[in-house]
């Protein structure tokens, strides 16, 4: 409250002059620390968006905008303010937003999942065609440890290093009604593949038939995954089937990243919004406030009891703020009552897994790759 | 990765593979931070290809010593976000832990 009194006065002594200001200043005049630090809504347009990123920026002012890390270790901090299996919402503060947005560009582009790549059709009698369904398995998630798989590259062949094998087969009988499969039906093979290779007629017919897959062991023997079998995310629909129609393949999932197909992203989506913050520049009091708690879609506003029957409009959840700008609508006065802003370096942060692993594993690891990329920069330098 | 400087050292354009505005955009912050750059910044040359040309000019250093302390910084920065981030998450688990044995108990 005494910050938002504070500024209220920032605002009122508006011929501020530079010349008022000690010799050496230690922090800048107010005008200019709230233009570097927050982006101003107004109703036409949002102003103050960019980023002053430059160190000397304020160097005729004597103040020094360069990052010290002590500084930024000093300042930077992180709230988690909601963490399920599937999504995690957390707040960093005292962050650009260049790295913010290399995190949340990570997350969904360069982090590998496995997902199915090969489908390999025995027999479709179903409506819906070959590719189509390939395409839909591919988009199932597959609940897995990327981290415990190594990727394909061009010449490898398919081994249980690389590759995880399900199995489709679904029938639906002759004078039953249609059926939903279900990607529940997908089964893991751990011993791979089990369709045979054409064997070439020259080949010794008593070696053991070869499939597309060459596991040497089966990879429910593997500590990793003989407690926990490995399935696709399950009650996915994947294909409808009418009396008589039949489906029967198998599915090759392989490590991959979401920049070559998003089919490989591990994120629903990941997203972050700058944190919203509204001042009243002047008391809204009675008629006016009760107004403006109506006009906000998502309940900014509240109204507190000032005595002898006199109210006054309070900001209670500015974080629940989604810039409609709908209070700022009411007409000319409104603009001037009240300021909606959004602080530079104070990022709401939101990912959704699709559940090859939890959200917060997904940040760390994407924090970790671009540490990995700047140490490439570093050794390929020296 | 190519380093393209001629005679002065203090000014270079370095191009890297397999990289996009993602690692370019950090670093360029980073090297905008540091007082002994004068000029920073990158491009991206053809969209299709998966490269980046970041260019560096400084006040008298070595550019390539300068983008390695940028890279560094970033690093640090990152390392710092990931421990701190780490135990947040598990505040957070330790603190919502009791809070659900609560629940249980009610029930």
């Amino acid at each position: 409250m005494a910050e938002q009194e504070e500024k209220r006065d920032d605002k009122k002594g508006e011929k501020f002059s530079i010349w008022d200001l000690p010799d050496v200043p230690a922090k800048l005049p107010p005008h200019i620390e709230f233009q570097r630090s927050r982006v101003l809504c107004n109703l036409d347009a949002p102003i103050h968006t960019e980023n002053v990123t430059y160190g000397g920026a304020y160097a005729s002012m004597g103040v020094d905008n360069s990052l010290q890390l002590d500084n930024f270790r000093k300042n930077f901090g992180v709230e988690v303010i909601r963490l399920t299996k599937e999504d995690m919402e957390f707040d960093l503060i005292g962050i650009d937003v260049s790295i913010a947005n290399a995190f949340r560009r990570i997350l969904i582009s360069e982090l590998p999942t496995m997902a199915i790549e090969k489908v390999l059709v025995a027999n479709n009698t179903s409506v819906i065609q070959d590719e189509v369904l390939a395409h839909r398995l591919g988009l199932i998630p597959v609940i897995v440890d990327p981290r415990l798989f190594a990727y394909m590259s061009e010449n490898d062949t398919s081994n249980g290093k690389n590759t995880i094998v399900f199995k489709l087969h679904v029938r639906c009988e002759r004078g039953e009604p249609r059926m939903t499969v279900k990607s529940n039906e997908l089964k893991w093979l751990p011993n791979g593949s089990e369709l045979l290779l054409e064997s070439k007629p020259d080949s010794n017919p008593e070696s053991k038939p070869r499939t597309y897959t060459s596991f040497s062991c089966s990879q429910d023997s593997l500590p990793e995954f003989s407690n926990n079998p490995i399935s696709p995310m399950l009650d996915i629909t994947i294909a409808r089937l009418g009396p008589g129609q039949e489906i029967e393949l198998e599915a090759h999932a392989v490590k991959g990243m979401g920049k070559t197909h998003a089919k490989w992203s591990p994120v629903g989506t990941a997203w972050y919004r700058m944190l919203p913050e509204i001042v009243l520049l002047e008391d809204v009091e009675d008629e006016d406030a009760e107004k403006l708690v109506k006009t906000c879609p998502v309940n900014v506003f509240d109204i507190e009891d000032i005595g002898n029957g006199r109210k006054r409009a309070t900001v209670a959840r500015p974080r629940a703020c989604t810039l409609c700008r709908e209070c700022l609508r009411g007409g000319e006065e409104w603009e001037k009552r009240v300021s909606l802003r959004r602080v530079k370096d104070h990022f709401i942060f939101t990912i959704e897994s699709t559940g090859a692993l939890p959200p917060e594993v997904l940040f760390t690891e994407a924090v970790r790759i671009l540490e990995d990329k700047c140490e490439r920069v570093i050794t390929e330098l020296s | 990765m190519e380093h393209g400087a001629f005679g002065d050292q203090s000014k270079a354009t370095f191009s890297l593979t397999e990289e996009d505005h993602t690692l370019a955009n950090a670093v360029r912050f980073t090297l905008n931070q540091d007082p002994r750059v004068t000029l920073s910044g990158y491009s991206i040359p053809h969209p299709s290809d998966a490269r980046v040309n970041i260019r560096v000019q400084t006040t008298g250093d070595p550019a390539s010593e300068v983008l390695k302390d940028a890279c560094q910084d970033l690093m640090l920065m990152c390392r710092h976000v990931r421990s701190t981030f780490d135990k947040a998450v598990d505040d957070f688990k330790a603190s919502n832990g009791v809070q659900a044995m609560k629940i249980d108990s009610k029930e």
